[in-house]
């Protein structure tokens, strides 16, 4: 919290243009690099980006075959429903395997609404977002009360619960069947693929920009302080059952959203398009981009929608039959998250940040930007993801060992910051 | 006879010890004193095995301890009461013992050890079949030191045993400790925040001090030296 | 009257599975405080490894053993390889490798055996029994399933109160460095925790397979149930997963039964939120000290 507390106050301080480069800054001395990245208006600089942003994926959509624009697309939505799992798992702490759970609710309600009332488009999904949002409300509820691994069955439950209510009231669902949802007609003469793939890429960015103003908030300190330690959280007079709530509501908003978004890139929306296998691969993906990091979602919706492909073209270089070949992706999904877990907790976003940190210090320069951290710095552990736009990283590294009062007793904090290598020998077998 | 030589020891970039050398011979008490993060604590963890030592040796009967794992060790005879609660509150009073000396002795003569330290500790008897759990500080303090005593320990740590008991109690628990350490071959290191009791039943004393021995010396000239004691044991 | 006592028995049934499972991941709970959410993959694994012998014209008890056996192998391997290496990390970890495992195998079953459900023989008839002149909703192999599970029970109750081994694993469990301290090989126990749900999980696997529909994913409702068995039940105790699995049992029978098939995992979502609302305290407060 200190940290946090003094970022704040070099608020005020910070100097230059909203878009001011990070790395412009690097003769101002030692300090500056913490007061250059956050400028006095992040709002601001955060939506010239997503301008920007949104200028390029239509630039680059336009330049893509339908194939690929579907593909893009699914990479947007996935990045709105990880941008969300992010804020709950990485920056809140709360673990979900239901985040597909979700994503189901928000495709069932833009898929009814279209067929039994035609409203906008836009309607839609917020209504898809608003759904899921509700549900997320009912399900933090008891969900302030658990935390890792509890909270992690509960969730896993809901993602097997919800999707048979669907099949059971078939008349209203579709059943196996499913309901039908309509993609946007095309202004002029874009096609239908590019069209939707530009709004879930802008959709995409647009939810970015919101949940990056949302962790700069007094919520997102909320949600770390909680994270971090929430007797400590609590203390310092954060709500803590109100926090853990809001933050399952932006989650679950955002998995609505994203949900919706798969109905009318799938074309259709049934059961079978939310398995537990779909909750499993958005947590992988969200910690193997890079828990907590928003750039991370990027890498994981990348990962979530590439991968099967290059599998599938791996599998077909290994000549391996068609029922095998399915499986390469899941396969090399749940190996490449134990390894990387075992091996560099950080996922993508954290490791780079690592190598960047790595080459900066290799330079001998402090003033790398947002790559180089007072504390990422020496590479000494690998820690956990890291904030869009330079928050700090998953912070909370257990001490592994203290006195004997407290005996490696904090190794239940949350977070996935592996410790600090000590020299206490916790090996037991000789 | 323990021989402690060279000893260092870092957490990181913290030197908890720095070259620590000193004896503790068999038969006797030896406390080691020294103000809060003295690295008193640090000394005995190193000994049995929990934390890992930079630099230096710690031979016991000729043996070097060092670099062997904390439960070899403990099968060897090292017995370690570690600062603060060292009793598993989940099982009685009888397993926390039976545990103990599980290692250390056949089943009969486990039985016999048992019955034995009961009969020295006779409160713990009244709550043999009782969780650890609902022993009050003090009753905990005597069954992590009875704990100790049952497994027959030929080198035996003890750290802060002393801590929040009462003086009445304290007399006593150093009255055991004196009596059992008297003509055995048992090697004692009492680590003691309670400077004055820990010297009245040891018989030689190290002084720590931010890691470094600043006295070694026979307990009754470390009682008798005005500075020493002011400057390091606070009386 | 007679659909309640056909719910009831087939609840019975059902939640000795339950508890088997659960029994697993109380085992490994109280040993390394993790959920193991790979349990039931693991379980599925050996259940495929047996089916596998049995098709090669190994005999059946033969097959079962050999099945429990390799779930013994099977979570000792998963212990030392696996779940040591994130000792002292944040507890969400361990969550996410067990997940990444639990994917690894299904995909790797699904690979080697496809995902169309297979047939898995029965050890004894599974028609009902005939009580009277009425056929109840309880055969043969659930005698079995009841005897199995009741068997696995008291083999555990046994270890772990009457033996010095089981003291050790009880110990090592709450206190791990005092207890390393008493010269306990704290490591080896734990992996012999993670080996004997190992085993308790196969179990549950051989009996699960026959009356549900053999596929990569047959146990992953199971390992849910389990959770709420075992949550139910404190995730503490054995006895706490044999009562939660017959609760779970029931409860979920009772839901498919009286409210619609489908609705089973719903209704064991509402067990395990009152269960959690009811004694959260008791679930995951306990003494620092445990967390060694
Ligand atoms: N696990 C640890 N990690 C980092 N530093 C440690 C650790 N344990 C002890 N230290 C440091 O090592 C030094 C010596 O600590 P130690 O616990 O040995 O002191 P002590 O003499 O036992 O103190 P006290 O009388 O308060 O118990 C202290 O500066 C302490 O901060
Ligand atoms: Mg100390």
């Amino acid at each position: 919290m200190a940290s946090l507390d003094a970022s704040g106050t070099a608020r005020g301080a910070g100097a230059g243009d909203a878009i001011d480069a990070p790395g412009s800054g690097r003769a101002g001395g030692s300090r500056t690099p913490r007061r250059l990245r956050l400028p006095r208006q992040p709002m601001l600089r955060h939506l010239a980006l997503a301008a920007a942003g949104a200028a390029l994926c239509y630039l680059v959509t336009s330049l893509l075959s339908p194939y690929n624009d579907v593909l893009a697309g699914e990479i947007g939505l996935y990045v709105v429903a990880l941008a969300g799992l992010s804020v709950l798992t990485g920056m809140s702490g709360q673990i979900s395997l239901g985040h597909g759970a979700f994503m189901a609710v928000g495709a069932y309600t833009a898929a009814l609404l279209a067929n039994h009332t035609g409203l906008d488009l836009a309607l839609q999904l917020l209504a898809a977002a608003g759904t899921a949002a509700v549900l997320g409300a009912v399900v933090g509820l008891p969900a302030t009360r658990l935390r890792g691994p509890y909270l992690a069955g509960m969730t896993l439950l809901l993602a097997l619960a919800l999707p048979p209510i669907a099949d059971r009231w078939n008349s209203l669902f579709g059943g196996d069947q499913g309901l039908v949802t309509t993609p946007p007609t095309a202004p002029g003469d874009l096609n239908a693929q590019q069209w939707l793939a530009d709004i879930e890429l802008w959709l995409a960015i647009l939810t970015l920009v919101v949940v990056a103003n949302l962790v700069r908030s007094r919520f997102g300190r909320a949600f770390r302080a909680v994270r971090d330690d929430e007797v400590a959280a609590a203390l310092a007079g954060v709500h803590v059952a109100r926090t853990k709530v809001i933050a399952f509501v932006v989650a679950a908003a955002c998995g609505g959203l994203a949900g919706g978004l798969l109905g009318l890139t799938t074309g259709v929306v049934s059961t079978g398009e939310f398995p537990l296998t779909l909750s499993i691969q958005l947590l992988a993906a969200m910690v193997l981009g890079g828990a907590g990091s928003l750039v991370g979602a990027w890498w994981g919706a990348v990962l979530l929608v590439y991968l099967p492909e290059w599998s599938s073209s791996l599998a077909g270089d290994l000549q391996l039959g068609a029922g095998t070949s399915a499986y390469l992706a899941t396969i090399i999904f749940g190996a490449v998250l134990i390894v990387a877990m075992i091996a560099a907790p950080g996922g993508i976003q954290g490791s780079l940040r690592l190598c960047w940190a790595y080459v900066g210090s290799r330079r001998g320069g402090a003033g790398t930007g947002d790559a180089v951290r007072g504390d990422a710095v020496g590479g000494d552990a690998v820690r956990s993801g890291a904030m869009a736009g330079g928050e700090r990283p998953l912070q909370d590294r257990a001490p592994s060992s203290g006195g004997p009062a407290a005996p490696r007793g904090a190794a239940g904090s949350p977070g996935s910051a592996p410790n600090v290598q000590s020299n206490e020998s916790s090996n037991s077998d000789g | 006879m323990l021989e402690v030589r060279e000893l260092s020891v870092g957490y990181g970039p913290v030197t908890a010890l720095h070259a620590v050398s000193f004896d503790a011979l068999p038969g006797t008490i030896t406390a080691v004193l020294g103000a809060n993060g003295a690295g008193k604590t640090t000394l005995l963890r190193t000994l049995s095995g929990l934390v890992r030592a930079r630099h230096g040796s710690a031979r016991f009967a000729g043996d070097e301890l060092l670099g062997r794992p904390v439960e070899t060790i403990a099968r060897a005879g090292v017995a370690h009461v570690p600062e603060g609660r060292g009793i598993i509150e989940e099982l009685t009073v009888a397993e926390n013992l039976e545990l103990a000396a599980l290692w250390r002795l056949g089943r009969r003569d486990r039985r016999a050890a048992i019955a034995a330290t009961f009969e020295t500790l006779p409160r713990l008897g009244t709550f043999r079949d009782r969780r650890a759990s609902g022993l009050s500080g003090g009753e905990r303090q005597m069954l992590a030191v009875g704990r100790a005593l049952v497994t027959q320990p030929r080198l035996l740590l003890l750290d802060e045993p002393s801590l929040g008991l009462a003086p009445l109690v304290t007399a006593q628990l150093m009255a055991i400790l004196a009596d059992k350490t008297a003509g055995s071959e048992m090697v004692v290191v009492l680590v003691e925040q309670n400077a004055r009791s820990a010297l009245s039943v040891s018989t030689r004393a190290v002084v720590l001090d931010l890691g470094e021995v600043v006295a070694d010396d026979e307990s009754a000239a470390v009682a008798a030296d005005v500075d020493l004691r002011r400057h390091y044991l606070g009386y | 009257m007679t659909l309640f006592v056909d719910y009831s028995l087939n609840g019975v049934a059902q939640g000795m599975i339950f508890a088997a499972l659960a029994l697993a991941l109380v085992l490994i709970f109280r040993a390394t405080r993790v959920v193991n959410f790979a349990q039931g993959a693991m379980a599925m694994m050996t259940t495929f490894g047996a089916s596998t012998l049995l098709e090669h014209g190994v005999g059946y008890w033969w097959a079962f053993v050999a099945a429990l056996a390799i779930g013994f192998v099977l979570g000792a391997l998963v212990e030392v390889l696996l779940i040591r290496r994130l000792e002292g990390r944040s507890e969400l970890n361990p969550v996410i490798v067990t997940i990444g495992l639990l994917v690894v195998l299904e995909g790797i079953a699904g690979a080697v055996y496809g995902n169309s459900s297979r047939g898995f023989p029965a050890a004894y008839s599974q028609t009902g029994l005939v009580i009277g002149h009425t056929t109840v909703d309880f055969s043969h192999f659930d005698v079995f399933v009841l005897v199995a599970v009741v068997v696995l029970m008291l083999a555990n109750l046994v270890l772990f109160r009457a033996t010095s081994l089981g003291l050790q694993m009880r110990a090592s469990a709450y206190a791990r460095e005092m207890s390393r301290l008493l010269g306990v090989r704290v490591g080896r126990l734990l992996t012999l925790g993670w080996a004997l749900a190992g085993l308790a999980g196969a179990l549950a696997g051989l009996l699960t397979a026959p009356t549900s529909s053999f596929s990569p994913y047959f146990m992953d409702l199971d390992l849910v149930y389990a959770f709420t068995a075992a949550v139910v039940g404190g995730l503490e105790s054995p006895v706490g997963a044999l009562v939660g699995g017959l609760v779970t049992g029931l409860c979920i029978s009772y839901v498919g039964g009286y409210l619609g098939s489908g609705l089973e995992p719903l209704g064991a979502l509402a067990l395990l939120i009152i269960a959690l609302m009811a004694r959260p305290k008791g679930l995951f407060a306990r003494p620092p000290a445990r967390m060694v």
